[in-house]
């Protein structure tokens, strides 16, 4: 660890800005496999007889992508950047950092890489290779799974150091909560879901801790980093303290009790017990309450500020996102019980549903933390305040769109499935929602592809940037207001 | 109580909580009613019908992909065992041929199931049939926990999309020939499906179907055979189906 604290800056700021660059290119790899992917079902696909590029193996890439590349990477700039201020101290080790960073992309590659080569382990969201043949410990990959590991590992005590040592400060913020709780959750989700369905658990038990995986890891890992960035990232823009205290306290504590309990609701109808499910669904309706009370507290934050949508493009996607996921939560409500599970189960809804939230609410959150943060990370101006604009009108339309035609899509299929329609006829009936929904992902893309742009131009050809001066004395106000507020 | 020791105990508390109660628990109520584990070994004592018509139809590739799999010196007897099947089928004892060919049948679960995961075939198709929309009357009965306690189900295949229909019951619903139709070239045996080509798994032509071909075919036509594992009771079709078939009576 460094002694020299007075020459070692507070936040690296090269690191904030790699994350956010390897954030934003796994981010257009991720979508044009989405894409691509999507023409398959419009009978359009360009390489129906390349192994490596058939439809299924790049759908992995797609969802792989997006979760370990680009919201991983997006949130992990945005630690890097609020940690050391929350704290009063640096991250464990800049070399480690440098390390970490660029381990982390190149396990990425070789995820990809894996992916492609037909080495995917079969846990949905865990599809990273486990480098063994499945159910045995015959190698046959690189050990994408320990890489992983490791790297997690490397980069929780990378930001355990200074939120431990900043353990008996006198206002500990709820950022700081959120991020302490997510790390240990990261690591014991990771193990959870890689280690026991794949060697130790046969069927509908394997099925039920497989469950617990994949909603653990939207509820326990982005989840908390998501709100954690929220709350650091608002009040500092808005120059105002979050409204109340007490909802903090109240939603992070829910969260922390319902959200793991969550996890069979991807399973629901099955041969898992009923009771379990029983839980399951209880949970899934009881989180409603962590939900109001985040999405009350921000907008009774913004109260009084809703010029700010209009003159913030971080504000802009940081509160849209939030109408999203108030929309997506409410939603899981009702899909969670077993009258809903009978038509949309299996459906493209719960496509629909999954792409809301993960690009809608995660994707442009970190959309907007990259949009506050470029010009600091940079030193420049945004190269073009006309294209950022344009990155959200796209994005925004086009995810809504591609959530509404899923939804309907859905809703066809599962209705027709109740109604004993053949087959064929069904998937026939999709055909016009999926040519709309690829549709939908060409507007995502071309909003991806221009802000890519308009971050590498910014980087070369942006004019200076300096507005860094007032930010940490605001900081400092707004936890101290925060919490004497309570 | 939100400082760094609070926060860090109340996650690891919160976790174990939702761990026994959706984790532990499970899995010690179906420990309860499953049966014994299957093996790979116990799965391919009762080596299938489909799989030995695979070595009938298709003798060479099949010796290619599964030759190293069976006892050296019963190979050559094997061979001719299969080309047997063919011309004069009374004359093959078939009990005989079906131990020789354990090992060969097991391997070909373990590939087809691993070809299956490979290609992410599990996030097309599901592989539990639940007791609404009709399901049981699509492809058969409610799926019950003792058909997945074992080996070609860990990891569980279970999926949550179904782009395609469910694979639960598989077994016997089509032929070889159509399966190994469908894997290469998907329209020729549906017209309109969305279903992705795997002309690799083949050398060359549809004819020649390589070992992955041979194997996930096998694989398909096992899924179903575990339903023997069911106890009785759970075994009849729910009251709504019975129902249905009497009033269309």
């Amino acid at each position: 660890m460094t002694t020299d604290t007075q020459e070692r800056p507070l936040v690296n700021l090269w690191l904030v800005k790699a994350h956010l660059l390897s954030a934003f290119v796994a981010s257009l790899v991720s979508v044009l496999a989405g894409y691509l992917y999507s023409l398959q079902f419009t009978h359009a696909y360009p390489f129906p007889t390349v192994e490596w590029l058939s439809p299924g193996r790049v759908r992995l890439v797609h969802t792989s992508l997006i979760a370990y590349g680009f919201i991983v990477n997006g949130f992990i700039a945005g630690i890097y950047y609020c940690v050391p201020r929350l704290c009063g101290r640096p991250v464990w080790s800049d070399k480690v950092g440098v390390f970490g960073f660029w381990a982390w992309q190149i396990t990425m590659l070789l995820n990809a890489i894996g992916l492609l080569l037909g080495k995917c382990q079969a846990v949905e969201w865990g599809e990273t290779p486990t480098g063994f043949r499945p159910g045995t410990f015959e190698i046959n990959f690189i050990p994408i799974d320990l890489l992983i590991t490791v790297i997690a590992v490397a980069l929780i005590i990378q930001f355990y150091v200074p939120l431990y040592q900043a353990r008996n400060k006198k206002h500990i913020y709820v950022t700081q909560w959120y991020l302490t709780v997510g790390f240990v959750w990261m690591a014991l989700t990771y193990l959870m879901g890689n280690i026991l369905p794949e060697w130790y658990l046969p069927g509908a038990s394997g099925a039920a801790v497989a469950g617990l995986f994949i909603h653990d890891l939207v509820g326990l890992l982005v989840t908390p980093f998501g709100w954690g960035l929220m709350y650091f990232f608002v009040p500092v823009i808005l120059k105002k303290p979050i409204y109340s205290h007490w909802l903090s306290i109240i939603g992070f504590w829910a969260l922390a009790f319902f959200y793991p309990l969550n996890g069979v609701h991807h399973f629901l109808l099955s041969p898992i017990p009923d009771f379990v499910e029983f839980g399951a669904i209880i949970s899934t309706i009881g989180i409603e309450v962590v939900v109001t009370t985040v999405v009350v507290n921000f907008f009774m934050t913004m109260s009084g500020q809703t010029h700010a949508l209009k003159e913030s493009m971080p504000i802009r996607w940081f509160y849209i996102g939030m109408v999203f996921y108030f929309l997506t939560c409410l939603q899981c409500a009702w899909q969670t019980t077993w009258t809903a599970q009978e038509i949309i189960h299996f459906s493209d809804w719960v496509v629909g549903h999954a792409h809301l939230v993960m690009f809608g609410v995660f994707g442009f959150w970190v959309i907007g933390i990259s949009v506050y943060l470029w010009p600091r990370v940079t030193g420049k101006e945004w190269y073009s305040r006309n294209l950022l604009a344009w990155h959200f009108w796209l994005n925004a339309v086009g995810i809504f769109t591609m959530f509404g035609t899923l939804m309907v899509s859905g809703l066809i299929s599962g209705y027709a499935q109740r109604n004993l329609v053949p087959w064929m006829q069904m998937v026939n009936d999709n055909h016009a929602f999926w040519i709309i929904r690829t549709a939908a992902g060409l507007a995502i893309i071309a909003g991806l592809v221009l802000h890519f742009y308009n971050m590498l131009m910014t980087m070369w050809y942006g004019e200076e940037y300096d507005e860094l001066v007032d930010e940490i004395h605001s900081l400092e106000e707004l936890v101290a207001a925060q919490t004497v507020a309570a | 109580m939100e400082r760094f020791e609070g926060v860090f105990i109340g996650a690891l508390v919160c976790f174990a909580i939702a761990f026994v109660l959706s984790g532990v628990l499970p899995v010690m109520a179906l420990n309860k009613v499953n049966n014994k584990y299957l093996t790979f070994e116990d799965l391919s004592q009762n080596v299938s019908d489909e799989f030995v018509e695979l070595g009938r139809d298709y003798p060479e590739e099949f010796m290619k992909a599964y030759g190293a799999f069976i006892d050296k010196d019963q190979r050559s007897a094997v061979e001719v065992a299969l080309k047997q099947l063919k011309n004069d089928w009374t004359k093959v004892d078939e009990k005989d041929l079906r131990k020789r060919l354990r090992k060969a049948y097991a391997e070909s679960l373990q590939v087809g199931r691993d070809t299956y995961i490979s290609e992410s075939c599990w996030h097309c198709h599901s592989q539990y049939i639940r007791p609404v929309a009709k399901e049981e009357q699509r492809w058969g009965p409610v799926s019950q926990p003792q058909e997945y306690n074992n080996a070609l189900s860990m990891p569980p295949l279970w999926g949550t999309r179904r782009v395609g229909p469910d694979l639960s019951r598989q077994r016997g619903v089509h032929t070889n020939d159509w399966h190994l139709a469908h894997l290469y070239e998907p329209t020729a045996t549906s017209p309109n499906s969305v279903m992705p080509r795997y002309p690799w798994f083949f050398e060359g032509d549809v004819e020649k179907p390589g070992k992955r071909a041979l194997s996930i075919v096998t694989y398909l036509q096992w899924l179903g055979t575990t339903f023997d594992q069911v106890p009785e009771a759970l075994k009849k079709p729910s009251k709504n189906v019975e129902q249905k078939a009497e009033e269309s009576k």
